[in-house]
């Protein structure tokens, strides 16, 4: 039967630009990064956090053959207003996290505050996916 | 070289929906909105309200509105305190549009549900430093007991 979750993936505005931000602010490592041409140059890459497997598959939105225009700005449009879904990170400590992360540049939705199950935050990246922190209640 | 690869300009306006959502509690005002998205006020009125369905106008006062039932179900704040929390500045404005919003006036709302103070999450060792009676107290009710029992004066 499945065994384990191995990537999950995210939709983003600009691969470069993604890169940047998740290797660079969020302190992820960068596992694969490759284009093929033979595939109207598909460029699989994909980062992760240290230490853990599962890594995030960073994808563009693509156009023809694979979505019509039509729907690849219907894609586009919706990462943009924010409707894209989001990931959970968990974190020993949300508060130094947040500094941590805002000082770099990182753009914030929620500061760090108190919930039933521990402390949390939300960002975002430049796409406009929505991610959240988490430092849970022992 | 690579393609320059455009922002959508709904991206813009997801910050100034996200503005909302952090800094509902300052006078924050449809202009302040507009320069986070980098558009004039009339233009971004419109943009937004065709990005997500309502205007910057509604989606700030709907926020407050959401955000002061939270504090009213969680806090024991008077409705006047709460009212200025969440950013807004007429506490009758603030009753006549969370009337609208949830059928019901702030204090009724309130009501309807069990105390802020019989859900909050004490721990134990806060009860037991708070909830125990205090000696000298204990000791005087101990004493008029006693003598109640034995009938002495």
């Amino acid at each position: 039967m499945l065994k384990q979750l191995t990537y999950v993936q995210v939709w983003v505005n600009d691969q470069d630009e993604a890169l940047a931000f998740y290797t660079e602010k969020l302190g992820m490592e960068l596992r694969e990064d490759v284009t093929v041409p033979e595939m109207g140059n598909f460029r699989w890459l994909s980062v992760g956090l240290p230490g853990q497997d599962v890594a995030i598959a960073l994808l563009a939105v693509p156009g023809p053959p694979v979505f019509d225009d039509e729907t690849r700005d219907a894609i586009r449009s919706l990462l943009a207003k924010g409707a894209s879904g989001g990931l959970f990170f968990a974190t020993d400590n949300a508060q130094k996290s947040y500094e941590e992360l805002k000082s770099r540049g990182v753009e914030f939705t929620q500061e760090p505050t108190e919930q039933p199950y521990g402390i949390d935050a939300g960002f975002r990246d430049p796409s406009g996916n929505h991610f959240r922190l988490a430092q849970q209640n022992a | 070289m690579r393609p320059v690869i455009p922002v959508p300009p709904t991206r813009h306006l997801l910050r100034a929906k996200d503005l909302v959502d952090a800094r509902y509690h300052e006078p924050l005002d449809v202009s302040a909105l507009a320069r986070a998205a980098h558009l004039s006020p009339a233009h971004f009125s419109r943009e937004f309200r065709r990005a997500f369905g309502e205007t910057p106008h509604q989606y700030l006062l709907t926020r407050r509105l959401e955000r002061a039932a939270f504090l009213l179900r969680n806090t024991d704040r008077s409705v006047a305190e709460i009212c200025a929390r969440v950013g807004l500045s007429s506490v009758g404005s603030f009753t006549t549009s969370f009337g609208r919003a949830f059928g019901l006036s702030p204090t009724r709302y309130r009501a309807a549900y069990p105390p802020a103070s019989s859900r909050v999450r004490v721990p134990t060792c806060v009860v037991q430093a708070y909830a125990r009676p205090h000696s000298a107290v204990f000791e005087k009710t101990a004493a008029h007991a006693a003598a109640s029992v034995l009938g002495s004066p």
